[in-house]
């Protein structure tokens, strides 16, 4: 008998095009209602069918949100499965599944337990049926809500007709009394407690919180150019556009998507772009545009891992260079980067309201791994989030370009006011015409690159820190890493390690210096060269004492954090 | 004798200080344009409030500086969606993408070929002088065959690009040619293309004084001839017509009246207000995570 306490980790494995997905669907939504905390989180092949995909699910009894390496079930639907997470299998995984889909070099040498997934599929009408069945299966173990799963079923296949819905549920039943069959006769035990509060909680992925967080900001407008993996928040608001009434179009290229955002914002509209790294290399024009006209523009950018076409459907923190860099000439920028679902929200929110008052191009960076992410959580305060407006009436004399203290100008639209709005590409004047002339070149310059970043560093929120304040070590991490080097911090329970988190990249307040004096620093990055730590060089020269890299394409998970924190603490 | 202006003209005049320091070279064929463009909006009866010209790079794009509306002088080539996403924010506003044959048929070629796909109410003008201007002289996506150049000294040989037949060939919504020299007939055209509702494309043939010696104001007149017997709503003939090569027919060439852009979005369905008028709709964003419990 295997046993399984407090909390699991079931991985399934198969070929695009076999269901995986669904299953991952059916089964959070179906524990999470059951009152289990879950987490989700898929790797896949850049490829239409075929390959290798798989999905972890982590059910807990208590918040759980971070990708661990490893697996406590595996259910493989293929063979091929079990060779390619063989580094994932411990001692006590079990194979829940059919032999034919298990290689055989590993008969023999894992804890199989047979379970004829396709014979009951077919039982109920197709091999079709297979995932309905595997997804019933898993929540039998955990006496899961088996209503929760006809509804969900019933909600995800209602739209193809009756007997798809019933059928489904039929096999789900089967699946289902099948898994607490197996907890009966002692083949597996599971002991996660349940938590009724969660069944009050919502479920989010991590392009759902952008793409809703993008809605509550104002966002009206939103062009696009389809690009693993940021086309699922251009899905999002394509698929709520009419509910929304915005604007949402795909267009020829990434040159023309961002151009369309700029000119939205000069009418006034609060525009969003979504794309991945290739596709921001391709804006790069459009946005040192933005920093000349002082436009507002915001851009998701769902990183993956580079150069060039890289590796499309995995995940890397290695495009901060390109969006810290990008276009030429001196200008600012906002770079943010949520940890979290609930960050992702405000911050996306919030990303408008930046835009619109600064009037620079707000980046808003995830990474595969973080637009892939599922889990519960309270639903975020929709009344935290505040709508602030920064435009000004074009009274007669209006001047876009006026030279203030804080390096903002009052920012007119098109078509309110008496006056005309003249924006300009070129260096100008305070009315937005063309100039040459040397001196007013000189405070143009200033005004941008120098004062208004002033007044961006100053109110610039400072980072989050988790931990002691008088922490010998402080390990640095930005973005998607939040939760898993949260849980590896938690594991590795010392309470001279704290944890520094940057979901506001750039620029930064000069106040976040404080936090590095006299400490151990210690830097977790998703990419190669440790990006966020050499910006962190330029910007206060700090130098981190240790790196922990990771960049195969996978995000990293709680134990790959922890020994790393080991090896360079103790 | 004095030439009557029409009232409201003067209102499209600027008076800012940069507005002052004109850029083109004496005899520029944009001053013709300027005149043009200033007159058909005056004459539409237009305030320079309601108007935004959003312009690329280069001579022509200097437009927004010499006149008294909305403007907006952006990159090369990219005046087109920037002025889609103009118009999609707010359809109040008259929008107008200006350029020149290199930035509208070379840099921005893809942008004008999908812009008469997706059919946004915006007017295109393309100041046509078969040459770059700005960038002294090299030849640009319209220079006639032969004609030699600093970067082409042995004459250009590849195949001028048709704008007429190819906004015909993609079923565009409007698609004219004029020659800036014929002024009253320019300001017809142009308030007709502004007043059509739909993508509106029109070529305006302009010599360059400084670096095209070839296409200059004599051999416009002598090339070109106005279509008087041509019915714009009959594709197959436009199409022919627009095959002619010398000389040019001038007029409008096609009409084909179609559902807009910002008909076809979501945004104005039921809401006619412009984008920058509205509110999140927080309320829409509760029910999404109500929903989102189940």
């Amino acid at each position: 008998m295997t046993k399984f306490k407090g909390d699991v980790s079931i991985v399934l494995g198969g070929a695009a095009g076999q269901g995986i997905q669904t299953v991952e669907e059916i089964l959070t939504h179906a524990l999470k209602k059951s009152g289990y905390h879950v987490y989700a989180n898929k790797e896949y092949m850049s490829r239409i069918r075929g390959g290798i995909n798989t999905t972890e699910i982590r059910v807990s009894s208590k918040r759980v949100r971070a990708f661990v390496k490893r697996i406590d079930i595996l259910v493989p639907f293929k063979q091929g499965v079990l060779s390619w997470v063989k580094d994932r299998l411990g001692e006590n995984t079990v194979v829940l599944g059919e032999k034919e889909n298990i290689e055989e070099e590993f008969l023999g040498n894992v804890n199989l337990v047979e379970v004829p997934l396709t014979k009951m599929a077919m039982e109920v009408g197709s091999q079709l049926y297979l995932n309905t069945t595997a997804a019933g299966l898993i929540v039998g173990l955990f006496h899961g809500d088996f209503k929760a799963v006809e509804e969900y079923l019933k909600k995800r296949f209602g739209s193809k007709g009756e007997n798809v819905v019933k059928k489904n549920i039929e096999a789900a039943k089967k699946g289902y009394e099948l898994g607490v069959k197996l907890c009966e006769d002692g083949t597996i035990k599971v002991e996660v407690e349940r938590d009724e509060r969660v069944k009050e909680e919502v479920l989010l992925t991590g392009t759902e919180a952008v793409g809703i967080g993008a809605f509550a900001g104002g966002m009206n407008f939103l062009s696009f150019y389809p690009m693993s993996p940021s086309t699922g928040v251009s899905t999002f608001a394509a698929q709520h556009a009419e509910e929304f009434e915005i604007v949402v179009e795909q267009v020829e290229d990434e040159i023309s998507a961002i151009n369309m955002a700029i000119g939205a914002w000069y009418a006034g509209a609060r525009a969003m772009v979504s794309t991945s790294g290739g596709g921001f290399a391709l804006m790069s024009e459009a946005i040192s545009l933005a920093g000349m006209a002082e436009n507002p523009v915001v851009v998701h950018l769902a990183q993956r891992p580079g150069p060039a076409t890289g590796l499309p459907t995995r995940t890397m923190q290695g495009d901060l260079n390109l969006v810290l860099y990008s276009g030429h000439g001196d200008f600012p920028r906002i770079i943010l980067a949520p940890g979290s679902l609930e960050e992702a929200f405000y911050l996306t929110a919030e990303a408008f309201n930046l835009a619109d008052k600064y009037q620079v191009p707000v980046i808003i960076l995830t990474d595969q791994y973080f637009v892939d992410t599922y889990y519960n959580l309270p639903a975020p305060d929709v009344e935290k989030v505040k709508f602030e407006r920064h435009i000004v009436e074009a009274k007669p004399g209006y001047r876009r370009y006026e030279l203030t203290e804080d390096g903002i100008s009052p920012r007119a639209v098109a078509g309110y006011g008496e006056d005309v709005v003249i924006a300009n590409g070129n260096e100008h004047d305070e009315w937005g015409d063309i100039t040459e002339d040397a001196e007013l070149t000189v405070k143009m310059q200033e005004k941008r690159a120098v004062r208004k970043l002033e007044t961006i560093k100053k109110n610039a929120p400072l980072p989050k820190l988790i931990g002691r304040e008088n922490a010998k070590y402080l390990v640095i991490a930005w973005g998607s890493t939040l939760h898993v080097v949260e849980e590896a911090l938690e594991k590795l329970g010392r309470e001279d390690v704290a944890l520094l988190h940057f979901s506001w990249v750039y620029p930064l307040n000069p106040k976040v210096r404080e936090f590095f004096e006299g400490k151990v620093l210690i830097d977790v990055e998703n990419n190669i060269t440790g990006q966020f730590a050499e910006l962190l060089k330029k910007e206060f020269g700090v130098e981190v004492h240790h790196r922990i890299l990771k960049y195969d394409g996978r995000p990293f998970s709680v134990e790959e954090v922890l020994e790393g924190l080991k090896e360079v603490i103790e | 004798m004095n030439v009557q202006l029409p009232t409201g003209r003067e209102l499209f005049e600027p008076k800012r200080p940069g507005s002052q320091d004109i850029a083109w070279c004496p005899g520029c064929g944009n001053f013709g344009i300027r005149n043009i463009l200033i007159t058909a909006l005056a004459e539409l009866g237009l305030k320079p409030n309601q108007v935004a010209i959003i312009s690329g790079i280069g001579q022509a794009a200097k437009m927004p500086h010499y006149i008294n509306a909305n403007g907006y002088h952006t990159l090369h080539g990219r005046a087109i969606p920037i002025a889609t996403g103009v118009k999609a924010s707010n359809p109040e506003l008259t929008v107008i993408a200006e350029g020149g044959d290199g930035d509208m048929y070379a840099e921005g070629g893809n942008h004008l070929l999908h812009a008469i796909r997706r059919n946004p109410d915006i007017t295109v003008l393309i100041h046509d002088n078969q040459v770059y201007g700005l960038t002294k002289g090299q030849a640009s996506p319209t220079t006639m065959k032969g004609m030699k150049t600093p970067t082409q000294p042995w004459g250009v040989f590849e195949e001028p690009f048709n704008p007429v037949a190819l906004g015909i060939a993609l079923d565009a919504s409007f698609v004219a040619r004029t020659f800036m020299g014929y002024f009253k007939e320019s300001v017809e055209i142009i308030k007709k293309a502004i007043q059509h509702k739909g993508l509106a494309i029109v070529d305006i043939l302009h010599p360059c004084v400084s670096f095209n010696k070839v296409n200059t104001y004599a051999w416009y007149r002598e090339h070109t001839y106005w279509m008087d017997d041509h019915d714009p709503y009959d594709r197959e003939a436009a199409f022919k017509r627009a095959l002619e090569s010398d000389p040019l027919p001038l007029g409008i060439f096609y009409i084909h009246e179609k559902p807009t852009f910002e008909e076809m979005v979501p945004a104005y369905r039921k809401d006619k207000t412009p984008l920058w008028k509205r509110e999140p709709k927080l309320g829409l964003v509760k029910k999404f995570f109500e929903e989102k419990k189940l």
